[in-house]
Formats: structure tokens, sequence, C-alpha cells
């Protein structure tokens, strides 16, 4: 008696499953680690790798868990400043850039004029300009325009990324009928209007990815923030908690706090809109 | 008043529906933003930085010509060759350790019948999302002496292992390079899987039913199906170690013991931004622009042979 095709192909799914659950444990312990050493007390961080063990359920001192670290970074150190700031120039940055790219995608997708071309190939050539030889002259600059010290100088360099523009040429060029657009025109509406309401709404997914791309981006950015802002209650949460590293190194509690203080807003946007983010990351790539 | 409904339909739709051309100035004012950020943030900082990479600077008001003495500089500076030498150890190690681990994580997820794909590629995937800064802050404490976990878990199976080793004093590549893989392995894992999902099942099952073993299968089918975005996603790595700052600066606070953690990058962020010679930082950039676009080339040769023979 041997085993049917498809038993034996079950079987082999088993090492499969073991590898893959090992890798993913792998992956998700520096996560648990984070979020169990955030909830308590220096003295258990000393003591207990991941949750503090007593006579509790499940054998763990659920009693010992504490809020004591998010309190005082928001109460003593005035972290809410930092995650406001972060929200402000992730959301602004990711909403201006994903207009203004959408808006330049359009023109160089649907419209014929002299001079396309040429605009196409600045938008490649942007492409491969890497952002470390822009850093020491486009400080300079914002030196110059009075830009240093702002938000502005941090949210007007990367108001139209070539990257954005290129991918919604991409996604427009398939994903918006010529036809439904000269029917609008002739129907007598503005250009603008036709944007809005006929051009975006086609490409919603793409508009789901990059505004996510773009406020992703922001959130984790460093060295921009490191480099223009030198007042502290301008800092994001990146700067931030790094400048509390500096100043509280050995208080583990408040640091690994505070890390997870900047993780869990983007691991939770991302899970909320996975399915929108993946279906605009594909859309860009497949059908380009 | 039924006027204008009675006239005759035809004669004006014929008049109306002609084509009519959009207007010139259009597509120029959707560019308009594009061209000014373009112009404004890209191009005059890149002339600006030629100017820069001949001068002397401290700080953004003086400055001193100094002609091609930044590069000869540059040149002969040990610290700088000792960031390039960090820089390639840390490319080599994501290349030849994130690539193989990510190749394997799509090979398991794209095997046919497996249940929980969508659950596992969201748990790889995750870690991407955690931007350097957080990352270099995390292993910091992961690698910390005492409360670190490698420590404390080593100490807790070894009671030997003495809890206060300093990994990040000893270890400064292998923790970099670790710390890569957790962040990229499931991000170059997308990739990877959907090349694989583009190679066609009837072939592989053709194949096998003619006695092709895994081994041969993989060789002759589905590596040249996935070779295109196995080069792409080299060269992506490479460049990205290129451009490594923020991990070793956050996760060593700065450059590590005896520089073992310098990158080329770092290197242009102390010049440019600590010692304030935008100048000399101008340069680095160069030689850096230059490195990256030799990567770049060479990947389009590559490709360029492939597609030949």
């Amino acid at each position: 008696m041997s085993l049917s095709n498809a038993q034996r192909q079950k079987l082999l799914l088993i090492p499969i499953y073991i590898a893959l659950t090992v890798a993913g444990i792998f992956t998700l312990i520096p996560f648990a680690w984070l979020v169990c050493a955030a909830f308590k007390s220096n003295a258990d961080i000393f003591t207990s790798n991941f949750l503090p063990l007593g006579d509790g359920f499940l054998g763990v001192a659920w009693t010992r868990l504490t809020l004591v670290n998010f309190v005082r970074l928001f109460k003593e150190l005035g972290i809410g400043v930092a995650l406001t700031n972060s929200v402000f120039l992730s959301a602004t940055s990711a909403l201006l850039a994903t207009f203004c790219c959408s808006l330049a995608g359009y023109a160089l997708a649907k419209f014929r004029f002299a001079g396309r071309g040429l605009v196409m190939s600045l938008v490649l050539a942007a492409l491969v300009v890497p952002g470390s030889l822009l850093m020491a002259p486009g400080y300079k600059l914002l030196y110059d325009l009075g830009l240093l010290n702002s938000f502005a100088g941090l949210i007007l360099p990367g108001l139209t990324p070539a990257f954005g523009v290129f991918l919604f040429r991409q996604a427009m060029v398939n994903a918006v009928p010529a036809t439904l657009i000269e029917s609008a025109r002739i129907d007598g509406a503005g250009e603008f209007r036709i944007f809005f309401t006929i051009v975006l709404p086609l490409v919603r997914p793409m508009i789901g990815a990059y505004l996510m791309i773009t406020f992703l981006g922001t959130w984790n950015n460093f060295i921009g923030p490191q480099i223009v802002l030198q007042d502290p209650a301008s800092f994001p949460l990146s700067v931030a908690i790094n400048q509390l590293r500096g100043l509280y190194g050995t208080d583990y509690g408040l640091i690994m706090s505070g890390t997870m203080i900047s993780i869990a807003p983007v691991l939770a946007l991302f899970l909320l809109l996975q399915k929108e983010f993946i279906a605009g990351l594909t859309s860009g790539a497949v059908k380009g | 008043m039924p006027a204008p409904a009675a006239r005759p339909a035809s004669a004006s739709t014929t008049v109306v529906r002609r084509y009519r051309a959009e207007p010139v100035w259009v597509p120029w004012v959707f560019l308009a933003p594009f061209l000014l950020s373009f112009g404004v943030f890209l191009v005059w900082p890149l002339i600006q930085s030629v100017v820069l990479a001949c001068q002397q600077t401290f700080g953004p008001k003086s400055t001193a010509w100094v002609g091609f003495a930044n590069f000869s500089f540059l040149l002969h500076d040990p610290l700088f060759w000792k960031a390039v030498s960090n820089t390639a150890i840390f490319a080599a190690g994501s290349v030849f350790l994130q690539l193989p681990v990510s190749l394997g994580l799509a090979l398991l997820l794209n095997r046919p019948g497996l249940r929980g794909r969508t659950v596992f590629r969201l748990v790889f995937f995750a870690p991407s999302l955690v931007g350097l800064v957080f990352v270099g802050l995390l292993f910091a404490l992961i690698f910390a002496p005492r409360t670190g976990l490698v420590n404390s878990v080593l100490h807790d199976f070894f009671p030997a292992f003495d809890p206060e080793f300093p990994w990040l004093q000893i270890y400064v590549m292998p923790a970099l390079i670790l710390a890569a893989l957790w962040l990229y392995a499931g991000f170059n894992m997308v990739y990877f899987l959907a090349a694989l999902q583009g190679v066609p099942e009837e072939l592989m099952e053709a194949a096998a039913l003619d006695g092709a073993g895994p081994w041969h299968r993989f060789r002759h089918i589905v590596l040249p199906e996935i070779l295109p975005v196995g080069t792409f996603v080299v060269l992506m790595s490479l460049l990205g170690s290129l451009q490594l700052f923020e991990l070793p600066y956050i996760l060593l606070t700065g450059s590590g013991p005896d520089n073992r953690g310098l990158t080329i990058v770092m290197y242009l962020y102390d010049n440019g931004f600590v010692t304030g010679d935008l100048g000399y930082a101008s340069a680095v950039g160069w030689v850096l622009a230059l490195l990256m676009g030799s990567f770049a080339l060479g990947q389009r040769w590559l490709n360029k042979r492939q597609e030949e023979s």
C-alpha cells in the first residue's frame, strides 16, 4: 500500500512549514522582545528576557508590567511633540508628493506636446542621481534660501520625486483611456476637473501605494532632519529618540518604549492598508 | 420652449464631436511642480557640487578655492580607504548572505499547495517597514551587554558565557550584516517571489515527468527565468550598501571601535557636517557617485551579455 500522489505532496510540505515557521519566529523575535521590554520596569529588564516570570496566568507576572516608560516619555520628556512632528512631516510630504507626482505623471502619460521626450529623459536622469551627492550642496542651498531649521526645508526638496513621477506615468499610460478624457473635454469639463474626477479615481491603488511609500520614507528619514533641523522642538521621532539615547543611554526601558512608539504606527498603518499597498505596487510593476 | 431640442441634432454634433486638441499650456502647468523642484533642488545643487568640490569651506559661509586638492587628499587619506573597505565588506556580506536567504524563502513560499502564504509573506516583509534608524536602535539594544537579548539568552543556555560580552566592540561587521539581513531578507524575497510566479508551471511539470530532479529543474528552468530579477536585486543591494550610513551610525553610535564601522557616507557626513567642510564632502559625493555609476553600468553590461547568449 503506497501513498497516493496527493498525500506524498502533503507530507513533503511538512518540512517546508517547519522551515518557514522557524524563519518567521526569528523575524518576529526582535519585535516581541521590544514590545515586552517596553512594558517592563528597568529592574525586570535586567532579570527577564521577555515577560517577567511569576505565578500569574501562564507563569507570567502580569501585574509587574507597567506603563511607567510611556508615562515618562510623554509627561517628562515631551515625546508627544516629536510624534506630532513625525506625523505632520510624513503626512504633508506624502500628500504633496502624491499630488505633484500624479499631476506630472498624467502630463507625461496622456498629453502629446513638444518637449515631452525631453522631460521624460529629465525624469530618468533624476532617478540615477544619488542622494548623498546632493547632501552638501543641498545644505548650502537651504542655507542660501533661508530654509535651514524649518519644515519647509525638509518638505520642499521632496516635493516631486522623479521616482513617483515615473510610477504614476507607468500606471496612467494603461489605466486611463484617452477616449474617456476626450469625451469629458467635449462635454466641457475643465482640465483640473478631468484630472480630479476621472484620472485620479482610475489609479486609486497607485495613489494608496505611493502615499504609503512616501509616508514611510519620511517617517524613517533620519539624515534629512538631522542635518536640516536644529531646534529640538522640531525634531521628528527618528532624531528625537536618538538624542534621548545619547542622554539616557542606560535607561533601557525608556529607549525601548521610545523605539516601539516609532515602529508601531507604521506597522499598524501597513497592516491596515496592505491590500491597497500590494495591489498598487504590482499594478505599477506589471502593467508598465 | 422646445426650440433647442427641435434643432437638427446630427449637424451640430458632427461639428462639436470633432477632436478638440488639448490646450498647449496644460501639460506644462501639470509639470510645473516637477520642473521647478527639479531645477531648484537637483540641477542647481549638482552645479554647486562641482564648484564646491574644488573648494575648501568652513560651514556654508567661508570658502577658499583649492582646485583638485580635495580629490588628491581624499585618495591619499587612509581613513577614506578604511571606509571603502568597510563598505565593500558589508556589500559582500549582504549579497552573499542576504540573497541566498531571500531566494530560499521565496522558493519555499512558492511551493504549490502551500497554505498561509500571505501570512508568511507579511511576516517576512514586516521588518522592511522599520526605518534604518530604528533597526539600528533595536539591534543596539539586542546586542547590548547584560540586558541585550543575545547575551541573556546565551547566558541562560550556557552559564559559562560572559553576559557582559561586548558584541559591538568586537564583531562590528557581523552585527551590521545580521541587522541588515533581518531588515532586507523579506524585502528582496518579494522580488524573487514575483519572478518565481512568472515561471511557467507546465514547463516544470513536463520536466518532472521527463525525470528532471529538483536541482536540474532549478538550474535549467527556474534560474534562467529569475536571473534578470536576480541581477536587479544584486544591483540594488550593492547601491544600497554603498550608501550605508544610518545603520552603523546609530548601531555603533558613530564609526565604531577603531573606525571599523566607518562607511563612505559616514565619512562624507563627518567631513561635511561635523567638521563643516562642505567642499570636501562634495568631492566625496562625486567619488561615491562615480562608484555607483560604474556598478550600474556593469549591471547593464551583464544583462546585455545574458540577452545575447
